[in-house]
């Protein structure tokens, strides 16, 4: 199988492809074009359509309305196609238990059809790659939980895909095994293609060429974490955490402020002119004390906010 | 030859997993050492009468185990990425088939051992007897694959247990002649009573395969249309 990839073409395209359940539309005519040797994301919160897209994809679903192309193959027409050139690691951690690493790997690798020498010499590497190799002979029902998410993204990677479907590859995952799985996900760019899907802003934001924002279905931006960013008001926020915030004191603030927001821990208020020292006279008199003031930097959160009105993680 | 790659990971699912292999192998293997303590006072619990009835026995749940399997599998995400790769359907029930056909294999010699050394006589010919078990073996397992695809885990107790009612009152354990009736027509529409039928003539009367062979295509019969169903069925699973 050859990782070669083609520059000028789309890996993925999706056309006005949907799914339906009875009345519920769980994926509504979505439109992507993923470009060979990108890493895109699509970003949204749980049940926005991610993992109902990615299945699709995978044609482990089959799609109720329009389609798409995996490396220029149809999934519906040609699913055998699709499945020889992509590789995918599903949102649970998906390994035999009682199976050790070399043994999960060499059966992915087998399944694609990898000849047993160059299938035993990938799995040395990738299981050095994911710092598994002195459990190598283990059995997986042994592993912590972010062993068994490396060793499920290494089965992904075992046969050398052209086109890698990662769903939520650090869900319920520590922040240090988080982090590790970033770096090798990161170090696939421009050597594979990657859609992954998370609900992980800074996941997205960290690792993404570009991100599709996905709500309720539908693709609602499109763009790189910058360009998002960008498109929603460059004005600077700054955040006042205070304990005691009272209706009245913010009340005073939009006084001085024309935007003010209550959120859980103070307020934000946008505008150049914030000033710290003018909050401080609004609130020292009314015996409430900043804890913390900062300009507040642009995230992905953001931008859902203001597409949605909701925020990702709600 | 794909679906090698998945029935030696299955292969090894089964053979590592000490309680199934308790309970398909092991049980039988109880049932018939205290059955055949009846032996002396009715023929039916003579080991050459019992092991059949008691493989078959061992077969419904080796089917039982299957179906728990594949079923558990269907809902896990390894399945998910296993129907990610470029196997076709007949691979995979291949793959599920294989390992419990090998379980088969040695609970029909371990049974077959056993009763030997408790006293069963074949008459007939051994291989003739093991041919037909066979084929009995995979029509359970395929049984046991169409349960799998269908049901999740906890209405399979159910099927399990309609199953082996059919097994025991479809002539694997009762005389349907004696029986007669209603029960008599089901048990004689069934593959059981053909596949106990085969077996017993071949190792009581020693005949050959000429007397068994309607007995037998019954039970091959019954054994295509159910794999058949088996691939179709998974088929369709494949793709929600």
């Amino acid at each position: 199988m050859s990782s070669a990839i083609e520059s000028d073409a789309f890996a993925v395209q999706t056309f006005g492809i949907s799914r339906t359940y009875g009345d519920l539309t769980a994926v509504d005519g979505v439109d992507l074009a993923v470009g060979a040797g990108e890493l895109f994301s699509l970003l949204g919160p749980n049940g926005a359509g991610k993992t109902t897209t990615i299945k699709m994809l995978c044609c482990l679903l089959r799609p109720t309305g329009g389609t798409a192309t995996i490396m220029g193959h149809d999934i519906q027409d040609d699913p055998l196609s699709v499945k020889r050139v992509i590789a995918v690691s599903p949102q649970e951690t998906a390994i035999a238990e009682r199976l050790n690493a070399w043994e999960n790997l060499s059966l992915m690798a087998g399944l694609h059809g990898i000849e047993k020498q160059a299938a035993r010499k990938k799995s040395g590497e990738l299981l050095e790659m994911m710092g598994l190799t002195g459990r190598g002979e283990d059995r997986a029902k042994k592993y912590s939980g972010g062993m068994k998410r490396r060793l499920s993204i290494a089965m992904a990677l075992v046969s050398d895909p052209q086109v890698l479907f990662l769903d939520e590859p650090t869900l319920g995952l520590d922040p240090q095994s988080r982090r590790a799985i970033w770096e090798h996900i990161e170090a696939l760019r421009g050597k594979k293609t990657v859609l992954l899907t998370t609900h992980y802003l800074e996941e997205a934001d960290a690792l993404a060429d570009r991100v599709a924002v996905i709500d309720e279905g539908k693709i609602i931006a499109l763009g790189t974490p910058g360009e998002l960013k960008g498109r929603i008001s460059d004005t600077p926020v700054m955040v006042v955490e205070a304990e005691n915030l009272t209706a009245e004191a913010i009340e005073a603030l939009r006084q001085l402020y024309p935007v003010v927001r209550a959120i859980e821990a103070g307020v934000e208020i946008e505008g150049e002119e914030a000033s710290v020292y003018d909050i401080q006279d609004v609130l020292r008199p009314r015996g409430i004390t900043i804890q913390s003031a900062y300009r507040k930097q642009v995230t992905l959160d953001d931008v859902f906010l203001h597409l949605t009105g909701k925020q990702l993680r709600e | 030859m794909r679906s090698l790659e998945l029935a030696t990971r299955n292969f090894k699912e089964v053979w590592r997993d000490p309680l199934s292999l308790g309970i398909t192998i092991g049980l039988p293997v109880l049932l018939l050492l205290v059955l055949q303590a009846f032996g002396e006072f009715e023929e039916v619990f003579t080991p050459t009468s019992l092991t059949p009835g008691i493989v078959l026995f061992g077969f419904v749940m080796l089917m039982f185990s299957a179906a728990m399997t594949l079923s558990r599998d269907r809902e896990s995400a390894l399945f998910a990425r296993l129907l990610t790769a470029p196997v076709r359907a007949s691979d995979f029930v291949a793959a599920y088939s294989l390992p419990y056909l090998s379980v088969a294999i040695i609970q029909g010699i371990v049974l077959f051992a056993i009763g030997a050394f408790l006293g069963l006589e074949v008459d007939g010919s051994v291989g003739l007897v093991f041919l037909v078990i066979f084929v009995t073996a995979v029509f359970y397992i395929g049984l046991g694959m169409i349960l799998g695809s269908l049901l999740p885990l906890a209405p399979l107790s159910g099927a399990y247990a309609v199953v082996l009612l059919l097994t025991i009152f479809g002539g694997a354990w009762m005389d349907l002649e004696a029986i007669g009736g209603v029960f008599q027509s089901i048990g004689n529409a069934l593959p059981f009573a053909h596949a106990l039928d085969a077996t017993r003539a071949v190792m009581i009367d020693g005949v050959g395969f000429p007397a068994v062979a309607t007995d037998f295509y019954w039970v091959v019969g019954y054994t295509l249309v159910i794999v058949a169903l088996a691939l179709i069925l998974f088929k369709r699973k494949m793709l929600e």
